[in-house]
């Protein structure tokens, strides 16, 4: 009797404490950590002040936009506006959804996002880019909103992706209705602080160090999501070694930005996996075609550049099977196009390649009156996209085998970007990126003749072409689909018919992550914050 | 006394001035913060704009007035990468350089005056040989080598610290420190450890010189022939004796320590000046950049100043001859 009213007892104990563990277990799946990092911190947390892709990433977990891209089908789908109508083709009218609170308990409604959206146009803003045609923003009724177009604008609600709501009120009490000016000598109280509708809130942010965020169990979209993240912490790792380190040591559940030398290690990790997505940014090679003489050269007198064939015959050297083989060890996917499959516009045809064909480059050379070939000036950046720096060197040796010799110049982006903007650079590298996922967002860019309002602000290479700029004007105002898409992909393939740019290919981009985590890889290199389980 | 002074700080003056212009000059090389400001969608009138409003369009010699008038009030700006006024940003960092080079200076002179000692008197053992090698691949061996090697062993494999950061602080005013928290050590070891090895090494070296040199020295023999133990005579002779360059080079190096410390910082993501500095320097930030680089430079000729003031009560020919005259 008292032995086994002793045993008794000692299994009590033992339920007792298996049924504490469980209690402690449930616990644990209630406060989930996400611990994230990559090399550098997001520059704010005003939402307005800096469009910098890790930041945006990162505001779209404190802040709500009216729609955002659905992370698998990348479609726009409604958040803040429930549904929109065309009221005509320069009225847009939203609705609201309703019942949405901030964080600080007050309601948000159309004041808010009148307010924000003014915000974004203001003159410190630096999300111009996606205001561009908004000619007013109105509040019909409390749950109502008007934006009124200065054209059609077939992109309204791609823009609308990236145009974050704060407060109204909490902008005023804090005396940031402004975006930061980087030019004052003041801070912004908005800069160090956020305040949102969005699933996380802000708990505490030390720049460079740690940024924390909790989750704002007052969120209105909890019961469609999976997520089980309570708390994303997120610590940059400026040293790719040492991240790489924090993430095999188990100290972070996820690295943004691995370095390819480390890929194959974490592939082989048992507790860890790698994720690899094709990034919507495509790498190209740019040229001069504007000088006439280029520094540099040992063509005097005139540019080689400006002649389509030296152009194609430049092309048709590189051999971008083995640059994709060996250089990016498989990870890259070679273009034709000079954007991503995800991108509207694109098509299997334009994405074809002019074959890799040296025989035919010596040709084209020589057709153009340099069968000895010639020397030119090659600029790249060497940290600013994958391998950067090796793949101009495999071009440089490709292209001195049909006897165009490059003078290769890397340098870091500080120094690159300026110096390709002042257009003094011969042939160049870039990417790009296309947040929109909207074709006229690259040729706006990169292949309209340089004029006002975005237009070529990144054709350094100064590539012009009445009918390019014609088919680019007509697609900015175009609101047939069909029409506009078709026109989208003249401009793609009138940019390879002429070799305006010499496209390479798109980054694929690994993410790595301890085995435990699940989440979807987003081609804007962007975590989607509803879809992050830890298990 | 005054005069020598005044005449240090006059040449203390000289050196933050010509610091602080050929500082300046690398800037006009480090590239141009505008275009991560404005982003990859900027237009040229916006570049245009913004580089005026910054004054970056105004010729060298202007920028660096307008630089060093407001520095010497104090006022170094707002940091173009973060918008934070710069001096707030050093003060937040500062606190974390400075304790790791304290342990890092406590760790190097614990350990590396013990082995210097034993070196010495147990000259030809292999303790002592074994300990003279491992001095040769510490003065040889990179800082950030010596970082990654350390979080490859102990950070990953082991899994004893962490590999990055400083863990828990606790804020004193303005000051934060992770030297209360058992986190914070648990965090501070690696890169202390990191920093450390150089100076240990150096430390040990200089030790075990300065005593083989002192031990041959009439006055020890003497002591031996007198009697005393071997212990009074090594400790309390000979060592002490050893000590005044010892903690002379030391308390020189302390400066070393803080400015050396932006790789081991780097390296460990240690939230201190040199983390901020280098994060300026791939940001073009050149508020950031030029402060950090006249506080360092403040910081050696502080330490120097006083130094020199040391020798100036240590060493009496000094005061006979003219000020400042060696």
């Amino acid at each position: 009797m008292k032995n086994s009213s002793k045993r008794s007892a000692r299994t009590t104990a033992l339920v007792l404490s298996l049924g504490c563990a469980g209690l402690l277990g449930a616990f644990a799946v209630q406060a989930k950590p996400f611990k994230w990092s990559s090399a550098s911190d997001i520059p704010t947390l005003d939402i307005h002040s800096q469009n910098n892709a890790l930041g945006n990433g990162v505001h779209a977990a404190i802040f709500d936009s009216l729609v955002y891209y659905n992370s698998k089908t990348f479609k726009v789908e409604p958040k803040l506006a429930t549904s929109w109508k065309e009221m005509s083709a320069t009225q847009y009218r939203f609705n609201l959804r309703k019942g949405v609170k901030f964080s600080d308990g007050s309601a948000l409604t159309a004041d808010d996002v009148v307010f924000s959206l003014d915000r974004a146009r203001a003159k410190t803003s630096n999300f111009n880019v996606y205001t561009q045609g908004f000619s007013r923003v109105v509040k019909v009724d409390a749950n109502t909103v008007d934006i009124i177009l200065s054209g059609p604008n077939p992109v309204l609600l791609n823009q609308l992706t990236e145009l974050r709501i704060m407060s109204k009120a909490w902008a005023e009490k804090n005396k940031s209705v402004e975006p930061k000016d980087s030019k004052s000598k003041e801070e912004n109280f908005a800069h160090r602080n956020a305040m949102g509708s969005g699933p996380y809130m802000v708990k505490e942010w030390q720049p460079d160090q740690k940024l924390v965020l909790v989750k704002n169990p007052a969120w209105w979209g909890w019961s469609d999501v999976p997520t089980n993240v309570t708390e994303i912490i997120y610590t940059p790792i400026k040293n790719e070694a040492t991240r790489a380190a924090a993430l095999l040591s188990g100290e972070i559940d996820f690295v943004l930005d691995p370095s390819p030398q480390d890929l194959g290690r974490m592939r082989s990790n048992a507790n860890l996996k790698v994720v690899d997505g094709i990034e919507n940014r495509t790498i190209f090679l740019g040229m001069d075609q504007h000088r006439n003489e280029l520094p540099g050269s040992s063509i005097k007198g005139k540019n080689p550049l400006k002649d389509v064939k030296v152009r194609k015959a430049l092309y048709q050297a590189i051999d971008m099977e083995t640059i994709h083989r060996v250089t990016m060890r498989g990870l890259s996917q070679n273009t034709g196009a000079l954007v991503a499959p995800q991108v509207n516009g694109w098509t299997k045809d334009v994405d074809t390649r002019f074959p890799y064909a040296p025989d035919a480059s010596k040709k084209l050379l020589a057709e153009a009156g340099y069968a000895s070939g010639f020397e030119v000036d090659f600029a790249c950046p060497n940290n600013r996209y994958i391998n950067d720096e090796e793949i101009c060197q495999a071009i440089t040796a490709m292209w001195a085998k049909v006897g165009v010799k490059a003078k290769l110049r890397t340098m870091p982006l500080v120094t690159y970007f300026p110096m390709i903007q002042r257009n003094e650079a011969s042939i160049y590298m870039l990417g790009w990126g296309v947040p929109t996922f909207d074709g006229l967002y690259s040729l706006q860019s990169l292949v309209r003749s340089v004029g006002t309002g975005g237009d070529g602000n990144y054709n350094v290479g100064r590539y012009s072409n009445p009918r390019m700029d014609y088919v680019v004007d007509r697609v900015k105002t175009e609101t047939d689909l069909l029409v506009r898409n078709r026109l989208l992909t003249e401009g793609l393939q009138l940019q390879n018919d002429t070799v305006a740019h010499i496209p390479l290919h798109n980054q694929v981009i690994p993410w790595a992550m301890k085995k435990n985590v699940e989440l979807v890889h987003r081609a804007d290199n962007r975590l989607d914050w509803s879809l992050i389980k830890v298990n | 006394m005054l005069a020598f002074i005044l005449q240090r700080l006059i040449q203390a003056v000289v050196v933050m001035v010509t610091v602080a212009f050929i500082a300046f000059l690398l800037f006009q090389y480090v590239g141009d913060p505008v275009v991560f400001l404005l982003g990859q969608d900027a237009t040229p009138d916006q570049i245009r704009e913004l580089r005026e409003g910054l004054g970056l369009d105004q010729p060298f010699f202007v920028q660096f007035w307008h630089f060093l008038s407001n520095a010497v009030q104090g006022e170094f700006g707002l940091s173009l990468r973060q918008g934070a006024k710069v001096s707030r940003l050093i003060a937040e960092r500062l606190p974390a350089t400075l304790e790791l080079a304290l342990v890092a200076a406590t760790l190097a002179l614990l350990i590396g005056i013990p082995m210097g000692v034993y070196a010495a008197l147990r000259r030809g053992t292999w303790v002592s040989q074994l300990f003279m090698t491992l001095s040769l691949l510490g003065v040889s061996l990179p800082t950030f080598l010596i970082g990654i090697l350390l979080i490859l062993v102990f950070a990953v494999v082991l899994g004893w610290f962490p590999s990055f950061g400083r863990g828990e602080v606790v804020q004193m005013g303005w000051w934060s420190s992770g030297l209360l928290t058992a986190k914070g050590w648990h965090h501070i070891v690696l890169p202390a450890v990191t920093l450390a090895i150089f100076q240990l090494t150096l430390i040990m070296r200089l030790v075990r010189a300065e005593m083989l040199e002192v031990l041959r020295t009439d006055y020890i023999k003497f002591a031996r022939a007198r009697g005393l133990s071997n212990r009074t005579i090594h400790f309390g002779h000979a060592l002490k004796n050893t000590l005044v360059p010892v903690l002379t080079i030391t308390g020189l190096q302390l400066g070393g320590l803080i400015a050396f410390a932006i790789i081991t910082e780097t390296v460990f993501q240690w939230p201190g000046m040199g983390l901020l500095f280098i994060q300026a320097v791939t940001f073009a930030d050149i508020p950031v950049m030029a402060a950090y680089l006249c506080l360092i430079a403040l910081i050696f000729v502080v330490i120097n100043l006083v130094v020199d003031l040391l020798y100036f009560v240590v060493d009496p020919r000094l005061r006979v001859g003219k000020p400042g005259g060696h």
